[in-house]
């Protein structure tokens, strides 16, 4: 197909035009409005206590999120790439589950596990509440992120093979020191990319999270929940945009490694 | 590894599955027939098949435009393509009320209207055909193509009967993933869409008003359902994909 330059410039601009209209131009918009009166009223409004309290949450949840997201994901998938356990296609399934699954439905499963009535609801009549408070929103933000690390680690886990660690084994290693050795080395890519993905999708889950959490300012709010309610009760115009605008600068973040990371395995 | 997998994902899910039919099966039946379910039901699905087929169009389109052809800025334009996937939901629904909402600049309003929340669901299912299509137009052999235009057919010919067909797997697939993301959607369209019962409200709103009131075996029937759904059309989608990449190897 070799359109003539006329018809070529013109689905140039109508791609490039939706893409403009429904992304550049409001990402651009919200990063001017957050920046038109300096640099000062954004590092005071990402400085409040709340804001703090709400930035340490965050982190508090991807530092306990994250490890167990990589034991899980490597076990998960040495499990799948190299055993021949039955219900592997099971297995696959469910840990593919949580990308089809709404972020609400997500928390309202939470709830009903976990809440007063629920199945587990000895925790909380014995004073240990799971859901709107903190222990849930760890789960819900646990049941979101955990298909990233498998999905990652599986395909390269796979493209790796055996051949070294067999050699390994004929010189005499143990399984643990050829697992140190060479097979988690060998994935150090994937699992990166995948904490990545984790991180992000941590950092930004919304939905799954506000419906386990108490919501209370300055102690049960993630950055997430920061912004909604910096727009919906506060009416914060300023907050709102600058909490949005550290949340996108992470994600850039997130998505230059992510890139610099695709050309390292590609030049590999 | 089971038991972590159970606990963290099987168990809720189980939870979820038993307490829609705690009032038995005509108990689920009249949660997910309650007029407010069903237009809610109704709105979501009807907006996604149309954000679903706005991004057969645009993405396609977008796919070609960052392979085919070449001008300044495409790294920048290729880039921008992930941004939705990357940024938090609550983000999007900000980034967009700041150009398209109640201070937009440009005069566009469509806070709580149903294009607003279209918006928002193309807004964050944008990366889904875009992505799917892209690497199938690069690995393309273009022979097929300088073929036909050689035997005298036209653009539009070429397009219709040589370039859709070869890319119809991946537009298929990347359009399904996009309907799937966007039935279940609710970060980007809680600020944007208004939450107007019978008219923006999206299911993923009805069942969280389910729980706030306390109704929590209606919110576990509309929940199942909207599952159902997701799960559903996944399925289809596999199924077509799989019928679509067989043809094209019959040919």
């Amino acid at each position: 197909m070799n359109p003539s330059t006329r018809s070529r410039w013109s689905l140039r601009i109508v791609a490039l035009g939706y893409l403009a209209v429904l992304v550049a131009v409001p990402v651009l918009m919200i990063v001017w409005r957050t920046f038109q009166h300096g640099l000062g009223g954004f590092v005071q409004s990402i400085s409040t206590p709340a804001a703090v309290s709400a930035t340490r949450l965050s982190l508090l949840i991807l530092a306990i999120v994250v490890p167990l997201n990589i034991v899980f994901g490597v076990v998960t998938a040495l499990v799948l790439v190299r055993t021949t356990v039955p219900g592997r296609g099971l297995i696959q399934a469910a840990v593919d589950l949580p990308f089809a699954i709404s972020p609400v439905v997500i928390g309202v499963s939470l709830i009903l596990l976990w809440g007063v009535d629920g199945w587990f609801g000895l925790f909380p009549r014995h004073n240990i509440p799971v859901v709107f408070a903190f222990p849930g929103m760890v789960l819900a933000t646990l049941f979101v992120t955990l298909p990233f690390v498998v999905r990652e680690v599986e395909p390269v886990l796979r493209e790796l093979g055996t051949e070294q660690e067999q050699a390994a084994a004929t010189l005499g290693a143990t399984n643990w020191q050829s697992f140190w050795r060479i097979t988690l080395p060998g994935l150090r890519w994937g699992l990166t990319y995948g904490v990545i993905l984790t991180l992000a999708r941590a950092l930004g889950e919304f939905g799954a999270v506000i419906m386990v959490s108490s919501g209370i300012a300055g102690r049960s709010q993630t950055l997430t929940l920061l912004v909604n309610s910096r727009y919906t009760d506060a009416h914060n115009l300023p907050g709102t945009y600058a909490a949005s605008t550290l949340l996108m600068g992470i994600a850039l973040i997130a998505l230059v490694l992510m890139t610099l990371i695709n050309r390292k395995g590609a030049a590999q | 590894m089971g038991l972590w997998l159970s606990l963290i994902v099987l168990l809720p899910l189980a939870a979820l599955a038993v307490t829609s039919t705690t009032k038995g099966w005509s108990g689920f039946l009249d949660a997910v027939t309650a007029p407010a379910a069903l237009s809610a039901l109704g709105v979501t699905v009807g907006l996604a098949l149309l954000v679903a087929v706005a991004n057969v169009i645009m993405g396609t389109l977008l796919a070609w435009v960052l392979v085919r052809d070449d001008f300044p800025g495409k790294g920048v334009a290729d880039a921008l393509i992930d941004l939705p996937f990357a940024l938090p939901t609550i983000v999007a629904s900000v980034v967009l009320l700041s150009l398209y909402g109640p201070d937009s600049p440009v005069g566009v309003h469509l806070n709580a209207t149903r294009p607003g929340v279209m918006l928002a669901l193309a807004f964050v299912t944008l990366p889904f055909v875009v992505r799917a299509v892209q690497p199938v137009l690069k690995e393309a052999d273009v022979a097929a193509e300088e073929a036909a235009a050689s035997l005298g057919a036209g653009n539009f010919t070429i397009a219709r009967r040589v370039v859709v067909p070869m890319l119809a797997p991946a537009i298929v697939s990347g359009a399904g993933l996009a309907f799937a993301r966007a039935i279940g959607e609710y970060g980007s369209v809680v600020l944007i869409g208004g939450n107007i019962p019978r008219h923006t409200q999206l299911a993923s709103q009805y069942i969280q008003q389910q729980i706030e009131v306390d109704r929590p075996v209606n919110a576990a029937a509309v929940s199942v359902l909207l599952l159902l759904i997701a799960v559903l059309s996944l399925l289809v989608l596999r199924l077509a994909t799989a019928r679509l990449l067989r043809r094209g190897a019959e040919q």
